[in-house]
């Protein structure tokens, strides 16, 4: 690796890093915390300095690494001169923005959680310039949106918080989405996504059919980012963040990603009608609308949003121009736009630190408690609005020069120069009324807070920032010129014009736009200044982007899908099934329309006349279940066990006795499951029916549904039983199942080894569904009528429970005694068999989930046989455990391999002599199927005991306090 | 054989979807697994019906011809243990349903039917 990459990848992990361990600080660790991103910023900064050095004008620093060869993507890093520039706007505004942090936060909050996630932003944001890989781009570009989202609803108790972090999430995610979709088309017209790549390809991209929607997408990604119209609205509503996010985001780096890609892509998709026209009308618009609504804001926070988007749309007006002065005067407002945004924005929060307030009506004359800030603030404010000697007055004066050098003939092409005048001259005024309305004037009677200047570190950042827009705009050629002549060259290459930075250019008509925008500013903020403050409401308030967004969002989120509810197919559940059913027939009609039945050679021609009786039998058990089940409910359980057992022996027949042990076991365990559920549903008595036209016809079509569903299964299923089976992969299975996972029963070594890792996610589920009914019937509470002892219970002998305790839990001791202790001597005989079925399943039909089930099966026997209370008094039946247990065996034995360095879930075996007991095979895989048992018994003994618990619960009664629940286990 | 089975399918099929569209949980949860049964024969059926073949390995290798195809059984043990799974759950949904509402009925309520 060479020193350039060790760099990168140096500078890349250390804010993450950081940010992992911060996430771990205690929630009163506030200057913990605080040193750590410190130390970690000055890292980064530090290693970002030392990467100078290595970046060249003729080639970026790169690192690569391979990260999915197969679909051409590495994981690569590439620092040029205009990334190295938004390295240092990241790392030194984010030094900056956490000393003041570490001041600015209060102790109250918990502040390590502000840190982790402030550092993995910036992270994140690194991530973003330095990627050399346009998906990998877009990762860290979805991440910078979560982040922000993260850090905007930081206070996530104050719904302005949540709903400003939610906006801005589903804006510049959505954009994200976009942008995606737009880097994948320019990866595919270029074929690679590798950016360097790209960057060369520009007029490959631009001669392109598909650069139209490839632009559109990629445009849309970056004027949401970067808050750009009609986007912009999030911003605004980003201000309920603690200000320092603001001061990090809102300034310097996120909304900037937007620029940044454009300003990256600038030699690949500028230079066409197209770009020039959507991306400088946007610019443009962003400018006039930004600029004029932030006059009105009378939130310190609000102006500076307002005036942000506005920067933000004259940078990509710039970049629209296509012209490569423009996009260098792009990348100097860039970092000046940065540089005075996040100071004013730490004196913003200063003053609402301090004063208690940021409405600019009840603030005023701050001048006389906190001189400093207000110097420093001032500053910056004449920076923003574009006063000479400072660095925004530089590079506005490159823009006018710009607009007017793009100007044509005509008297349309006037509208940019005027627009551009008249900004800058809302600039000025809004300059003013921050400045003036707060630090100046009479101080009003209504601030919260008898102000004082803050704490030095919280004053020292906007003290530094403030000199530098001093010292750039009074010495640009020798601070940024360097950098900036770096940053353009990497940029546009060839294409790159001699500028020259200086303060005085002569009388140009640039200075005199300049001139026109201050003087008129001034004289209008005198005028209007008092007007300003008595307004109620900023105009356009209906054309707002947000309560537009916010319909929108309820038009999508909410008003359509319900309508689609309510219209298509309701909201019951049967003409939702008759729906699906339909469906389903319909696309099995459409998809087996045409294809005949072909004849395969070894079919078994011949009926058993066996078979058919068996199945004569197993369809009439399931036609009478089909009928029974409305008002019989133990009959048709008994004649759906008659179909199961009817497939059970089809199994054996058809050569596959494992399925028939599972089926057989699964059978049991789920009749006994109803059987313990049918108590609690509502008594039927059966009844004659009124059978009026409407339910007839609806029974009519239901059986005609019913009908052709059956006669297209049994088609289908004729038809792929006739069809000759060729190169399945089963060959594979029957050569290598010995070979390679060291059984014979080769169903079994497909479930834990070949296919393992499906297994796993089988007995996930099956531990997820006992979970969910556990926690289902915690809180259940049974109908009042079905407590109580069960009219068949209340005929037999309960005087002979020797407990007395017949009433609950105990149930059957009476009547059940002699079946009872036959099941109670039994119980360890299955137990046994379970273990058998367990240690034999690698050779012989059998494994975990039959020895599970078999298990279970002893488990609940004793249940019934002797209650509830008697099992658990003698028995520890922890069956959450159990599936915790097992889980964990199985995750240990899959992860066991990787310590031998093999993939998930290999296993090894061997064989073993244990003298008179036998040869014995010995797996991993046995040790994962040890999993499988376990959680199979945990589970299918939670959700019995579960269902079997109910029997104790006591009725929830309407006002006295529902009797405590009985000590029970875990089950209860 | 196979035109036994695919009729075997066919019946289950028509029966569960009979019971899944009456109003009933019961039925509902009956319906179902007559359903899951009539899917399980059909992956099974897949891969061709075979009477006498042996399920296990009596040397190291084996060939289709002679060994009963593993593949869909083994797809249909993962099948049966998850259609227990939502049996199970969905019985106690049932449960909890008749413990809030009072009754049955699959909508909660006894709408017009």
């Amino acid at each position: 690796m060479t020193s350039a990459g060790a760099l990168l990848i140096l500078l890349l992990a250390t804010p993450f890093v950081a940010s992992f361990a911060a996430a771990f600080l205690p929630p009163r660790g506030r200057n913990v915390a605080a040193l750590l991103a410190i130390s970690a910023m000055l890292l980064a900064l530090v290693i970002t300095l030392a990467l100078s050095p290595e970046i060249t004008s003729v080639a970026p620093a790169r690192f690569a690494v391979s990260w999915a060869p197969s679909l051409g993507l590495e994981f690569t890093l590439r620092a040029d001169g205009f990334v190295w520039i938004f390295l240092m706007l990241i790392c030194g505004v984010g030094l900056l923005v956490s000393i003041y942090a570490r001041y600015y936060m209060s102790p109250e909050d918990p502040v390590p959680r502000f840190f982790s996630l402030l550092l993995a932003f910036a992270g994140s944001m690194i991530g973003l310039v330095l990627s050399g890989n346009v998906v990998q781009l877009v990762v860290f570009w979805e991440m910078t949106s979560l982040l922000s989202f993260l850090l905007i609803g930081y206070w996530h108790h104050g719904a302005a918080a949540r709903e400003g972090a939610r906006t801005a999430l589903i804006v510049t995610s959505a954009g994200g989405l976009c942008l995606l979709a737009g880097l994948l088309l320019l990866a595919r017209i270029v074929g690679s996504y590798d950016l360097d790549i790209i960057l060369r390809s520009g007029a490959f991209v631009r001669a392109s059919p598909l650069y139209g929607p490839t632009l559109a997408l990629i445009l849309l990604g970056a004027f949401t980012k970067s808050a750009q119209f009609p986007f912009h609205f999030w911003l605004p509503q980003a201000m309920a963040a603690p200000t320092p996010v603001s001061a990090y985001l809102h300034s310097a780096t996120m909304v900037k990603a937007g620029v940044f890609l454009l300003v990256t892509l600038w030699p690949v998709l500028s230079g066409t009608e197209a770009w020039y026209w959507t991306v400088s009308a946007a610019g443009l618009t962003t400018l006039a609308v930004g600029a004029f609504l932030a006059i009105f804001q009378n939130d310190l926070k609000g102006v500076l949003a307002y005036s942000t988007i506005s920067h933000l749309g004259l940078i990509t007006f710039l970049l629209g121009l296509n012209s490569p002065l423009a996009c260098v005067a792009a990348i100097f407002h860039i970092v000046n736009h940065a540089i005075f945004k996040a100071s004013l924005f730490m004196a913003a929060g200063a003053v609402d630190h301090e004063a208690g307030t940021r409405d600019m009506r009840r603030l005023g004359g701050l001048i006389r408690f906190m001189p400093v800030t207000t110097v420093l603030a001032t500053v910056a404010a004449a920076a923003m609005a574009g006063v000479p000697l400072l660095n925004g007055f530089l590079s506005k004066e490159m823009f006018f020069e710009e607009t007017l050098a793009a100007r044509g003939q005509g008297v349309l092409d006037l509208v940019p120069t005027l627009i551009a005048v008249a900004a800058s001259g809302f600039a000025v005024i809004y300059s003013l009324r921050f400045i003036g309305g707060v630090f100046f004037g009479q101080a009003p009677d209504t601030m919260p807070k008898r102000p004082h200047e803050p704490p030095v570190w919280m004053v020292a950042p906007i003290g530094l920032l403030a000199l530098l827009c001093l010292v750039v705009g009074t010495l640009p050629a020798k601070t940024i010129g360097p950098y900036l002549a770096r940053a353009a060259g990497a940029v546009l290459g060839p294409q790159t014009p001699s500028f020259k930075l200086a303060v005085w250019h002569g009388l140009t008509p640039a200075l005199a736009m300049s001139s026109l925008a201050l003087v008129v500013g001034v004289a209008a903020y005198i005028l209007f200044r008092r007007r300003l403050l008595e307004l109620r409401a900023a105009p356009l308030g209906k054309l707002n982007g947000r309560v537009i967004f916010e319909q929108l969002l309820g038009l999508v989120a909410d008003r359509a899908p319900s309508w689609v509810e309510r219209r298509f197919p309701g909201d019951r559940l049967q003409p939702q099934l008759l729906f699906v059913l339909l469906a389903a027939l319909a696309a099995a009609t459409v998809a087996l329309s045409g294809s005949a039945i072909s004849l395969h050679p070894s079919a078994l021609s011949t009926i058993d006349p066996a078979f058919a009786a068996l199945w004569a039998i197993g369809g009439a058990c399931a036609i009478g279940a089909a009928m029974a089940a409305k008002f019989h409910r133990l009959a048709a359980l008994i004649l759906l066990g008659g179909a199961g057992l009817v497939s059970c022996v089809s199994f054996v027949w058809l050569s596959a006795p494992d399925l028939a042990t599972t089926q057989l076991l699964v059978e049991v365990v789920t009749t006994i499951l109803i059987l313990l559920g049918l108590r609690w549903l509502p008594a039927r008595v059966p009844f004659k029916e009124q059978r009026d036209l409407p339910t007839r016809l609806r029974r009519a079509r239901d059986a005609v549904v019913a009908v052709v569903a059956g006669a297209g299964m049994s088609l289908l299923a004729y038809g792929v039983m006739m069809h000759p089976v060729n190169d399945s992969i089963s060959q594979f299975f029957l050569s290598r199942a010995y070979a390679e996972g060291g059984g014979r029963n080769v169903v079994n070594v497909i479930l834990v080894d070949f296919r393992g890792f499906d297994t796993f996610g089988e007995i996930t589920v099956l531990g997820i569904v006992a979970l969910s009914v556990f926690a289902l019937l915690r809180r259940f509470r049974p109908a009042e009528e079905s407590l109580g002892p069960t009219p068949q219970k209340l005929g037999r002998d309960i005087d002979q429970d020797p407990t007395g305790d017949a009433a609950r839990g105990s149930g059957v001791m009476g009547y059940l005694r002699v079946p009872g202790l036959i099941i109670q001597m039994m119980a360890p005989i299955i137990l046994l068999f379970a273990v058998h079925l367990f240690l034999r399943g690698h050779d012989l039909p059998g494994g975990g989930f039959s020895a599970g089930l078999t298990a279970s099966v002893a488990l609940i026997l004793l249940y019934m046989a002797r209650g509830v209370r008697w099992v658990e008094a003698r028995i520890i039946v922890l069956p959450v455990r159990w599936i915790a247990v097992g889980l964990l065996v199985a995750l240990a034995t899959g992860a066991g391999s990787f310590v031998f360095g093999y993939p998930f879930l290999t296993s090894y075996f061997t064989y073993l002599d244990f003298g008179p007991l036998g040869r014995t095979p010995l797996a991993t895989a046995l040790l994962f199927d040890l999993g499988v048992f376990i959680l199979v018994v945990g589970a299918t003994t939670l959700i019995l005991i579960a269902i079997a618990h109910q029997s104790l619960r006591t009725p929830r009664r309407a006002k006295a306090p529902a009797a405590g629940e009985p000590a029970g286990t875990e089950g209860t | 054989m196979e035109i036994v089975l695919a009729a075997a399918i066919g019946v289950l099929t028509a029966s569960g979807v009979w019971l899944i569209l009456r109003p009933r949980t019961f039925q509902v949860i009956v319906g179902l697994t007559l359903l899951s049964y009539a899917v399980n024969l059909f992956i099974f059926s897949t891969g061709g019906l075979r009477i006498g073949a042996e399920p296990v390995l009596r040397a190291k290798t084996g060939s289709l011809e002679a060994y009963a195809d593993p593949l869909p059984q083994a797809l249909v043990l993962t099948a049966i243990v998850i259609s227990f799974a939502t049996t199970a759950l969905l019985l106690v949904v049932v449960l909890v349903a008749r413990g809030l509402t009072g009754g049955d009925h699959v909508d909660g309520r006894e709408g017009k039917p």
